[in-house]
């Protein structure tokens, strides 16, 4: 329990049932969003997904100050489904996940079912859910910027409650239910704010330069070049 | 097609790049503070220096973790042999081994032109 400079939920805080559940969970999730991530995987597409997962793991190192003693760090599951769809997105998120747990011993390895279930599928859906609910905002640089801050501050706070269902069925009872939900919710609030800022960063740069490959924008009326092998 | 094919390689490249520099550099500056939920789980105690290492004194759920089951893996923690100042470089090598494993996966994922 050192500090570390990412920090995803330990081994120990649900019990070993609800952790198994939520593997059940994760595994399930991930097959689905494999199966359909086809869709969505090309030539063109595959390098970019392979560089947004990386780019996750990078900026999920920092850290940034929410209140006094207390940071809180990017999730990134808007992020990653506004720049290349839900399910690579949620693949995304899940390899890097994967990859903290199992190399640099960052979130425990039996609850890496329920990690990947709050930051890659829960958080991944919520956020793409609400950048495509407000996608006809998105119709300039500033609506998509002002998009993707919203998606990623309720992907953030959505993502939290995953943390709140799961400690409610298998978390240790002899603590209050609602003033747990109270400080994971109220944090994440905030932390929803730095992840906002992070993401409108991001796609507004990625928008910017090369506005064809942000998922997002698919099939919207701004001029885009002839892409090959579009009609499968 | 070769300018875009450079205009899509010099595309990820800034991108690789983006990811190397903020997980390279930038993540010195990270907040070393409690996460939103190491600060949930750590509310009701008190974190105590003693010559064992951090000790959790009061009542709080965190007291339920155990330690991590690769605590002792080379890039625990993201520090290089648990060597000082080596976050950035273990913060490289996390880049690479995501970009390609997930790139991989996805290589292989991926549909393939139907001619």
């Amino acid at each position: 329990m050192t500090g570390s400079v990412a920090m995803h939920m330990s081994d120990g805080l649900l019990n070993t049932t609800t952790s198994l559940l939520f593997v059940g969970v994760a595994v399930v999730g991930l097959a689905i969003a494999a199966a359909r991530a086809r869709n969505d995987l090309d030539d063109r597409t595959a390098p970019l997904a392979g560089l947004v997962a990386a780019f996750v793991f990078a900026t999920q190192m920092l850290n940034f100050p929410v209140l006094p003693g207390v940071s809180g760090h990017l999730l990134g599951g808007a992020l990653a489904a506004i720049l290349v769809g839900p399910w690579v997105g949620a693949l995304c998120v899940s390899i890097v996940l994967v990859v903290q747990a199992l190399v640099f011993a960052d979130g425990g390895v039996t609850a890496l079912g329920a990690n990947i279930t709050n930051m890659a599928l829960i958080g991944t859906a919520a956020g793409f859910a609400v950048a495509t609910l407000l996608k006809r905002f998105a119709t300039s640089k500033v609506g998509l910027v002002v998009v993707a801050f919203v998606a990623a501050l309720l992907n953030t706070v959505i993502a939290s409650l995953g943390f709140v269902l799961e400690f409610a069925i298998g978390g240790d009872p002899a603590f209050n239910l609602g003033g747990v939900t109270a400080t994971v919710v109220g944090v994440h609030c905030l932390i929803g704010i730095g992840e906002g800022i992070i993401t409108a960063l991001t796609v507004g740069a990625v928008a910017a330069v090369r506005p064809d490959l942000v998922y997002l924008l698919r099939g919207t009326s701004r001029p885009l070049e002839v892409r090959e092998g579009t009609t499968a | 097609m070769t300018s875009t094919k450079t205009r899509n390689l010099s595309f990820l490249l800034g991108f690789l790049l983006a990811a190397l520099v903020l997980a390279g550099a930038v993540s010195y500056l990270a907040d070393s503070n409690p996460d939103g939920l190491d600060h949930a789980t750590l509310k009701g105690c008190e974190v105590v220096e003693t010559a064992d290492g951090e000790q959790l004194q009061g009542s709080c759920i965190a007291q339920n973790a155990k330690d991590h089951q690769l605590a002792g893996s080379p890039l625990a923690d993201y520090a290089v042999g648990g060597g000082e100042g080596t976050t950035g470089l273990a913060g490289v090598i996390g880049v690479v081994l995501t970009v390609v494993v997930a790139g991989g996966l996805f290589w292989v994922l991926r549909r393939r032109p139907t001619k």
